[in-house]
């Protein structure tokens, strides 16, 4: 079972990516793209690790795809023209991802023949979580162990935000 | 866990107040919002209160993120300090130039807390986190004069330049964590001191967190960006980039170096020496040829940081006093200074060359004995407190036996006499030109100039009482 679920995500994962590039139209890539973080949140379900998956759907397919769309919405790509110029180089493009999904697949394979530790690997993790789950390990070490610069990063990002309002709106004043 | 508030009780006070001139901010009428600056400096009263109510308890609090110990002690002192005198002057500036905007405030106090944190920091996570509360802050206030040019792109200077540094800075942090396997400083020193066959991902680390630093203090040669940036931003800014900024970085390096990486000395020692004899020459012959004060300010600073590194490359106790004294006396000598260039500067600081000053000094000799004393005391002549300061750092070397670096270090401060004493002769010598706009000093800066006298003055008589606080802070 677990392994249909699996096999079934990764088809999906890849098939997604593979559409994200081949899209001829830029929104249709996007959403793509957020069938493809969905599944790999799936993925990562699968191996235990709820948090992460909940954060690869709330922030990658969420937050991040949003702010995707509203660039892809700002530069009108529909007035985008696909210069013949630019295909050309197609082959040479072609020919690089040949050889980097080569090397991922040697890779693949080569986790493969050793997939009995990694699998036991995986088992182990799982258990030294506790039974809270990896969220309780995570609330301990970012509320205890890390609470002060926990604390500082917001600061931080206050910082940040203040900057952003005061650059733009003087800007804004001058014009 | 321990939770100790008193540890952070100043950057507390800084943080909560920052917050509140920020709501504040609304219901200020634009003409009146240089008057938060009050409140902000009732902001930086409290941070005295707060470091005083944990005055002398040492601690290793927020599981060992943050120190509590004199040294750090005495930094807040001196942070708080130049924050005080940064933000008077700023808001006279900020009336003059009419550029009424709360929010100064509110990032002159961020930027406070980023310097404290950087000096109480006892992990490598809060130091990076501290710098860059500093370095985001002063970002934005290098680029607070928008409607200028040159503040804009002293601003976008520092921004990419500074950006990019920090990385260097975080990847040599990673670099040290996959060494040692931990971020605190005390856990780092352990285990460097466990293990004596030092790998290279561990030199590789540390060579790249003193390129980040070095950028920060600039240090040759990552200097490059210092005089057009202090040019541009506004003067109030230019003070706080080269005495607070500089100084948080200083000391968070000095921390690392002596606390962390102590049995590594003779390693980093060998980087740091021929960084110093660099910045030394570079920034006192390059001085030599700018006709902006401004300018020849930052190249002035950029000697001084050689300095203080002549004192962090002796590495013993003696050298950490030499530091703490040398950072007072250049934050006293620096910033009077450039209050004096922001006071001839006028509106939108347009008498900034060293023309400008021709006479001067009978015209106003109050704007005349001041620059003087502070210019002959950046330049180390005896009787002030710039060469106190470089007695202390220089004999520091000379008992680590480092003989060529000292006599370097003399003979460029010696070349360094002609810019500063030049100013000084345009000022008594040159003829003055009528001014159309005449130069008014108000009384909070009077005020703040005559202490800045008498301070650089006093430490150049009597340097025991501050020697003898340096003296407690240097031991770690």
């Amino acid at each position: 079972m677990t392994l249909i679920v699996f096999y079934g995500l990764a088809a999906t994962a890849v098939t997604a990516a593979i559409l994200v590039v081949l899209m001829s139209r830029v929104v249709y890539s996007a959403l793509a793209l957020i069938v493809c973080f969905g599944a790999t949140a799936g993925l990562f379900f699968q191996l235990g690790a709820q948090f992460i998956a909940a954060v690869q759907v709330i922030v990658y397919a969420g937050a991040i795809m949003v702010l995707f769309l509203f660039v892809i919405m700002l530069l009108d790509p529909a007035s985008e023209v696909f210069l013949p110029s630019r295909l050309k180089r197609v082959p040479v493009f072609a020919l690089a991802c040949a050889v980097l999904f080569t090397l991922v697949l040697l890779e693949a394979a080569d986790r493969w023949a050793a997939a009995q530790v990694f699998t036991d690997s995986i088992a182990g993790t799982e258990r030294s979580s506790g039974p809270g789950g990896e969220i309780e390990t995570l609330a301990h070490s970012l509320f205890r162990d890390y609470l002060l610069p926990f604390e500082v990063t917001s600061i931080l990002i206050l910082v940040a935000v203040l900057g952003a309002v005061v650059l733009t709106r003087q800007h804004h004043e001058t014009e | 866990m321990d939770i100790n508030y008193t540890a952070i009780l100043p950057e507390i006070m800084l943080s909560l107040v920052g917050i509140c001139i920020m709501l504040l901010i609304p219901f200020v009428p634009r003409e009146r919002q240089t008057h938060l600056g009050y409140l902000a400096l009732a902001g930086i009263v409290l941070a005295f209160f707060g470091v005083a109510m944990g005055w002398g308890q040492t601690d290793l609090a927020f599981s060992e993120m943050i120190f509590q110990d004199d040294f750090g002690q005495f930094s807040k002192i001196f942070f708080l300090f130049v924050s005080t005198v940064i933000l008077l002057i700023s808001m006279n500036y900020l009336e003059q130039e009419k550029l009424f905007q709360g929010e100064f405030f509110v990032l002159l106090l961020f930027a406070t807390v980023g310097m404290l944190f950087m000096a109480t920091s006892a992990d490598l996570i809060m130091t990076f986190l501290g710098l860059e509360v500093l370095s985001i802050s002063t970002y934005i206030l290098a680029g607070f004069k928008e409607r200028e040019r040159k503040s804009s792109e002293a601003a976008w200077k520092y921004f990419l330049l500074g950006a990019f540094s920090t990385a260097f800075l975080l990847y040599g942090i990673a670099f040290v964590y996959g060494a040692t396997g931990s971020t605190k400083y005390l856990q780092i020193a352990e285990a460097i001191q466990a293990s004596p066959d030092y790998s290279l991902i561990l030199f590789v680390g540390l060579g790249l967190m003193m390129v980040g630093f070095g950028f920060k203090v600039a240090l040759a040669p990552f200097h490059a960006w210092t005089p057009d940036v202090y040019e541009g931003a506004p003067i109030p800014i230019t003070a706080l980039l080269a005495v607070a900024s500089k100084g948080a970085a200083l000391l968070a390096l000095v921390r690392i170096l002596y606390q962390v990486f102590p049995d590594l000395s003779q390693q980093w020692q060998a980087i740091l020496w021929p960084m110093a004899v660099m910045t030394m020459a570079i920034g006192n012959i390059a001085a030599l040829t700018q006709s902006n004060i401004k300018r020849m300010l930052a190249y002035s600073s950029i000697a001084h940081a050689g300095y203080l590194l002549v004192g962090l490359t002796a590495h013993n106790p003696l050298a950490t006093q030499g530091i703490l004294f040398y950072l007072v006396a250049y934050a006293f000598m620096t910033l009077g200074a450039l209050i004096v260039v922001q006071i001839v500067g006028r509106r939108e600081e347009q008498h900034t060359t060293i023309e400008d000053y021709n006479g001067i000094g009978y015209r106003y000799p109050f704007l005349g004995i001041a620059l003087s004393v502070f210019l002959i005391s950046l330049a180390g002549i005896p009787a002030t407190a710039g060469f106190m300061g470089k007695l202390f750092v220089f004999s520091a070397a000379v008992q680590s036996q480092m003989y060529g670096l000292v006599v370097i270090a003399l003979v460029t401060s010696a070349i360094g006499l002609y810019y500063y004493l030049r100013v000084i002769v345009s000022m008594y010598m040159g003829e003055f030109k009528t001014e159309k706009i005449p130069i008014t000093i108000s009384m909070p800066l009077r005020i703040i100039l005559t202490l800045l006298v008498l301070g650089t003055l006093y430490l150049g008589i009597l340097p025991g009482s501050l020697l003898n606080l340096a003296e407690e802070a240097a031991s770690f």
